[in-house]
């Protein structure tokens, strides 16, 4: 069996398999279906600086081989997850990787500063909600815009900073370099995409907050894209995810430039999916004779 | 999770059908759901269990869109990705009678409820005519006595379930439950609250993962004089309606 370990901007990974926020809760309720110290990390909930209720309902609508998704960051907020949640999850044997969402970008240093003194492993940035009016997408959308908050994130942390990049953008090169120019440590890509479903029956909108962003093996390829993308215009390390559903796509992502592999809409299907995604992410290494993760890591010959 | 073998597979009213599986995990409470996978369906589809007995675990659902209508093409021998039993149920007083109230499709919960309230349950189901009245016969197996309603008096009392409430109230009652249409469980807690009875309703919205890790299907409640949203699929199905802000 391959070694699956994997070093990500300096910390050690047990394997390059993540889970990515928004879809894993707090980890508590997969913690029911296997031992999360399974896992190379989880990812969490996305955090915002205070508590927020989030979007009404329909939330979520289904479309071919995806999910359209308008939750709007329903959290309990950062210091609610400082002192309920992450000492839940610090039990495990497994990485951290918190995802935060803020208005400004003084708020996004504020969370990171409480974050990495409460011991998280990585921060990861989120500029790429599309489902918040403020603090989400906005930022995400141009240069500046990420510039901005990734310096003041990266000034406030003692732990790695990871921005979290928009597919709903012209450039997705611009805004990988732009994240590295302000000091980012490494990028996960993709976010959803924006999408839109009508009922025909009512006319009216499947979700309440009318678009939503769109999961699951649907946006795949345009994740593999822009992944290959970003890791030929920037160095930093990537956190790939979107649709992924099997060790083979884990490997897919991987060779367009990934280093590690968050596994979200998947687990919806089947709890057990980020499990099955690393024990067939390793059988595709012995059978392709890849040693190490490291290995795949950008190895698309073109 | 586990895929289970269809057992049986029936229409047993209009647009409603009834699919049982060899069922080997947890045994399910009344109230509890279980998440389906149909064919062509991305997102699995959460029903309401009707009735376990005997390693079969019974669903009943309306035939609505694309996931159930792939659902009523199971045959028996097949294999279902069924995964369960998920969610909190109804608490079942330790003494005292229940009423129960479905309406259509919701009235599937109240067999297994009245199964487990043993001769406590009085129960009346709601449905839109004649032709679609479901599991009257196996409720009343179970329950001290069953009404019917349908919308067009085809059959039973014409009018909602809330029409007979007024008079069954007269008699003392530890607890309602209730499943079916928002506005039918809205009026029935209600004027359970008016007789200051408590009441017990099992919520419905549309779900992604099933567990309470996605919230996609939350819904507004009072807890402890603070708002708050919490998840249909794991804090409920079922809630106190006191808590619930319609």
């Amino acid at each position: 069996m391959a070694d699956l370990r994997v070093s990500f901007c300096g910390i050690e990974f047990k394997n390059p398999i993540l889970t990515a926020s928004g879809t894993f809760g707090f980890g508590r309720e997969y913690a029911k279906y296997y031992d999360l110290s399974e896992l190379g990390g989880v990812g969490p909930k996305g955090l915002t600086p205070v508590p927020r209720a989030g979007n009404p309902t329909p939330r979520a609508a289904e479309t071919q081989s995806g999910m359209l998704n308008a939750i709007g960051l329903q959290n309990p907020g950062v210091d609610a997850f400082i002192r309920d949640e992450l000492p839940f999850l610090r039990a495990f044997d497994t990485r951290v990787v918190a995802n935060i969402s803020a208005n400004t970008a003084e708020e996004y240093g504020e969370m990171a500063a409480k974050l990495s003194d409460a011991g998280v492993d990585i921060i990861e940035v989120n500029v790429s909600c599309p489902n918040v009016r403020a603090g989400g997408m906005q930022f995400g959308v141009t240069a500046e815009g990420i510039s901005s908050v990734t310096a003041r994130a990266k000034q406030s942390s003692s732990v790695p900073i990871v921005v979290k990049l928009s597919p709903n953008v012209t450039d997705i090169a611009e805004m990988a370099r732009a994240a590295e120019g302000a000091g980012a440590d490494g990028l996960s890509l993709i976010n959803t995409l924006l999408g839109m479903r009508i009922n025909v029956k009512t006319r009216r909108p499947a979700l309440a907050n009318v678009t939503g962003g769109l999961s699951g093996p649907a946006v795949f390829p345009v994740a593999v894209r822009m992944i290959w993308q970003a890791r030929s215009a920037v160095r930093l390390p990537i956190i790939g995810m979107g649709g992924v559903c099997s060790g083979e796509g884990a490997a897919e992502l991987m060779l367009a430039g990934a280093s590690l592999v968050a596994v979200g809409t998947a687990s919806f299907i089947d709890p057990m999916a980020p499990i099955k995604i690393r024990d067939g992410l390793g059988r595709y290494m012995d059978e392709n004779g890849f040693a190490t993760p490291a290995r795949l890591t950008g190895a698309v010959i073109i | 999770m586990s895929n289970c073998v269809v057992t049986a597979s029936r229409l047993i009213g209009k647009n409603i059908r009834s699919l049982s599986v060899r069922w080997a995990e947890k045994p399910p409470k009344p109230g509890q759901f279980v998440n389906i996978r149909a064919d062509g369906a991305f997102l699995r589809r959460p029903i309401s269990v009707c009735d376990y007995f005997d390693g079969t675990l019974t669903v009943v659902f309306e035939v609505r869109g694309e996931g159930t209508r792939a659902l009523a093409q199971c045959v028996p021998g097949q294999l279902l990705d069924v995964l369960g039993p998920l969610g909190q149920g109804f608490q079942l007083p330790k003494s005292g009678d229940v009423l129960l109230v479905g309406g259509g499709a919701g009235s599937a919960p109240m067999l297994c409820a009245a199964k487990a309230l043993s001769g406590r349950a009085s129960v009346i189901l709601g449905f839109r005519g004649a032709e679609h009245v479901v599991l009257d016969r196996e409720i009343a197996d179970a329950a001290r006595e069953v009404y019917i309603t349908t919308n067009d008096g085809s059959r039973g009392f014409k009018g909602f379930p809330t029409l007979l409430m007024p008079e069954l109230l007269k008699k003392p009652y530890a607890a309602v439950f209730v499943c079916g249409p928002r506005p039918l469980m809205k009026a029935v807690a209600q004027i359970a609250k008016d007789f200051g009875i408590p009441c017990q309703v099992s919520l419905e919205e549309r779900m992604a993962c099933g567990v309470g890790a996605c919230l996609v299907c939350v819904c507004k409640t009072r807890e402890n004089g603070a708002e708050t949203m919490r998840r249909i699929c794991s804090d409920g199905p079922v809630f106190d309606a006191a808590e619930v802000i319609w």
